[in-house]
């Protein structure tokens, strides 16, 4: 089971991860799930072996801000949900343009889990 | 750092080499040794519980006409539907395949 | 002359990888020189991705057990061991003790021979050859025991969710003790060649440096933290056997590629002291408990692999498919570490340094 879960939104994620930081938090990943109408966004921390978690739901086709101002290692797995779910992230300290983890030719937003979904993702990047 | 690598050659010399002049010689599998799937047809009802339960889709099992069919391209050897099957049918000889084109199977 | 303008060198940008001999991982590198000297590397990934987490959405919560197995090659135990446990604590399953000492066992295995194939791969890097012979015969030793124990070299599939699938005969126990007090005369006979050689020091040394608070900033995990002071090592917190038998980081300061060595060297040692204490206090039960029922909840697991840390993210539903599974490596984890060292290095250190944090990219990408 998890404990530690802060739920959070999205306008306060960046200030509740900035927080963190000096108290010395280890940033170890984010998590995405597809929560059919929302992303749930999973960020994964650890200070001396103990984890908690920052939970944050946003509707899809919202933008996230990044937090990768903040720990800069987290750049790397912003970009790789943004290639594999298609949520946008803003303020990316190095944004691929989704193509991180997938070859040119690969699907797009591959991990969105229904096709209506999948389809919406797509009209969603279209427009940017 | 001479010197430790002197009694490493000295005992290379000794023992001979580490490798062996595969195809000639082919190294015997441990007993145990998961090398490749064979069914005891006469055991198998065809119930297709190893099918279901493969979790790389490599078998097909069909009750009308009896059929057992394993693609040996699919198979990750993991001896999941050896557990499995009721019938004891299953099991897995220590050999490995030999490698496609040539003659399969060695056990 | 005009000093201005001798004083900003012309940048190059050199692709290093996907295909690189010393690196037998795809991964990619966009290195910006000045000179000789790295200024900025971003890396490219992405030439494997398999998508084995959405693979694990179909499959069933069994089922799933052999696949994650397949996110690494090398450590592959390790990934089942996370994932079961992971399930385990969702179902409460309690898993017997003898299956908890031999799921020690397994891991261990597993450690010994990808520190084995990192050093080998290290000696083969700078060059040299004849150590990388000696070293890859020593883990074929361990493939061996792997085989000998569980039946195959690489994908062992021996982790269930419950326990474990294959126990170990007293005949069986006294063999692998017997391996591995060869495998310990092998080891003292190649170890002072990698540790003590003035030719390896002088490519390891001072290379690569990264300092505890980049570590812990950038969030380092496994032999790559620990060779920059920090203790972080999940079989601290006791999982499977690990409580009982007692696990103490390996740590040192220095933070450059020889500390790195020097991490997983005495690993090497570590894990056979780690080995024969499980094996000989095995105690006797059963080996696995019968699991009822479907997982519900969400969990997060960790676990040690021999590149560090691996997370498991799993939410379930009920039903017998996972909803999420999600799986963070520890070389991912390690990447942000190794982009934060390259620059400012030599462009002929860049193999080494990479090589440092042992890099799996197939199971960074999944
Ligand atoms: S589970 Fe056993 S008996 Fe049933 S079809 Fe498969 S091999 Fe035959
Ligand atoms: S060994 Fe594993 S992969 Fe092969 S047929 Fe049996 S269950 Fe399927």
């Amino acid at each position: 089971m998890l404990h530690n879960v802060t739920e959070v939104s999205a306008e306060s994620l960046r200030d509740t991860i900035a927080a963190r930081f000096p108290q010395g938090y280890r940033f170890i990943t984010l998590t995405c799930v597809d929560g059919g109408a929302t992303w749930e966004l999973l960020y994964h921390f650890d200070r001396n072996y103990e984890l908690s978690h920052v939970r944050v739901r946003v509707p899809k086709g919202a933008v996230v801000p990044s937090i990768s101002g903040i720990y800069a290692c987290a750049a790397l797995v912003e970009n790789e949900v943004q290639d594999l779910f298609g949520v946008t992230f803003e303020g990316l300290t190095v944004n691929y343009e989704r193509r991180f983890m997938l070859a040119v030719e690969a699907p797009l937003a591959p991990m969105v889990r229904t096709p209506v979904a999948q389809a919406a993702a797509r009209a969603g990047e279209m427009r940017m | 750092m001479i010197f430790p690598f002197l009694k490493t050659l000295f005992l290379s010399l000794r023992r001979g080499p580490a490798t062996r002049r595969y195809p000639r010689v082919v190294r015997t599998p441990f007993p145990g040794t998961r090398g490749h799937l064979v069914n005891d047809a006469g055991k198998c009802i065809f119930c297709g519980v190893c099918a279901r339960r493969c979790p790389a889709g490599a078998l097909v099992v069909t009750r009308t006409p009896a059929h057992w069919t394993l693609d040996p391209y699919r198979c990750i050897v993991c001896g999941y539907c050896v557990e499995v099957c009721p019938k004891k049918s299953l099991r897995m000889e220590p050999w490995h395949r030999r490698e496609s084109g040539g003659a399969r199977g060695q056990g | 002359m005009n000093n201005a303008t001798t004083s900003t060198p012309r940048r190059t940008v050199i692709p290093f990888g996907p295909q690189h001999p010393v690196l037998p991982e795809p991964l990619h590198l966009r290195l910006v020189l000045e000179d000789e000297k790295v200024v900025e590397a971003q890396p490219a990934v992405g030439y494997i991705h398999r998508g084995i987490e959405k693979l694990a959405e179909v499959k069933d919560f069994q089922q799933n057990v052999f696949l994650l197995e397949h996110v690494c090659g090398i450590c592959s135990f390790i990934h089942a061991l996370a994932y079961c446990q992971g399930i385990e604590e969702l179902m409460g399953v309690e898993v017997p003790a003898r299956a908890r000492y031999l799921r020690v066992v397994w891991s261990e295995l597993n450690r010994l021979h990808s520190h084995l194939l990192w050093l080998g791969l290290l000696a083969d890097a700078f060059g040299f050859e004849s150590l990388f012979m000696q070293i890859w015969r020593a883990r074929e030793r361990v493939l061996d025991l792997e085989e000998q124990t569980a039946g195959a070299r690489i994908m062992l599939s021996t982790c269930t969710i419950g326990g474990v699938r294959r126990d170990l005969s007293a005949e069986q126990v006294g063999q692998v003790l017997r391996g591995l007090d060869e495998l310990e005369r092998e080891f003292d006979m190649f170890v002072p060649v990698v540790i003590k050689d003035a030719t390896v020091k002088e490519r390891l040394c001072g290379v690569g440096v990264l300092t505890q608070r980049q570590a812990q900033e950038l969030g380092a995990v496994g032999p790559v933290a620990r060779a920059s002071g920090i203790a972080r090592d999940l079989r601290v917190t006791g999982y499977a056997a690990y409580g009982e038998l007692g696990v103490n980081p390996v740590i040192e300061t220095d933070g450059d590629c020889y500390a790195r060595t020097l991490v997983r060297v005495r690993e090497l040692y570590q894990s056979l002291l780690l080995l024969r204490k499980a094996l000989r206090h095995m105690p006797d039960s059963p080996i696995a408990v019968a699991v009822k029922g479907k997982p519900e909840g969400e969990v997060v697991m960790r676990v040690e692999q021999p590149r560090g840390e691996v997370m498991y993210y799993l939410k379930a539903n009920g039903t017998a498919t996972l909803e999420r599974v999600r799986v963070r490596t520890p070389t991912f984890a390690n990447l942000p570490a190794l982009l934060a060292i390259l620059p400012g290095c030599e462009l002929a250190d860049v193999p080494v340094i990479t090589l440092s944090i042992d890099p799996c990219v197939s199971c960074t990408e999944r």
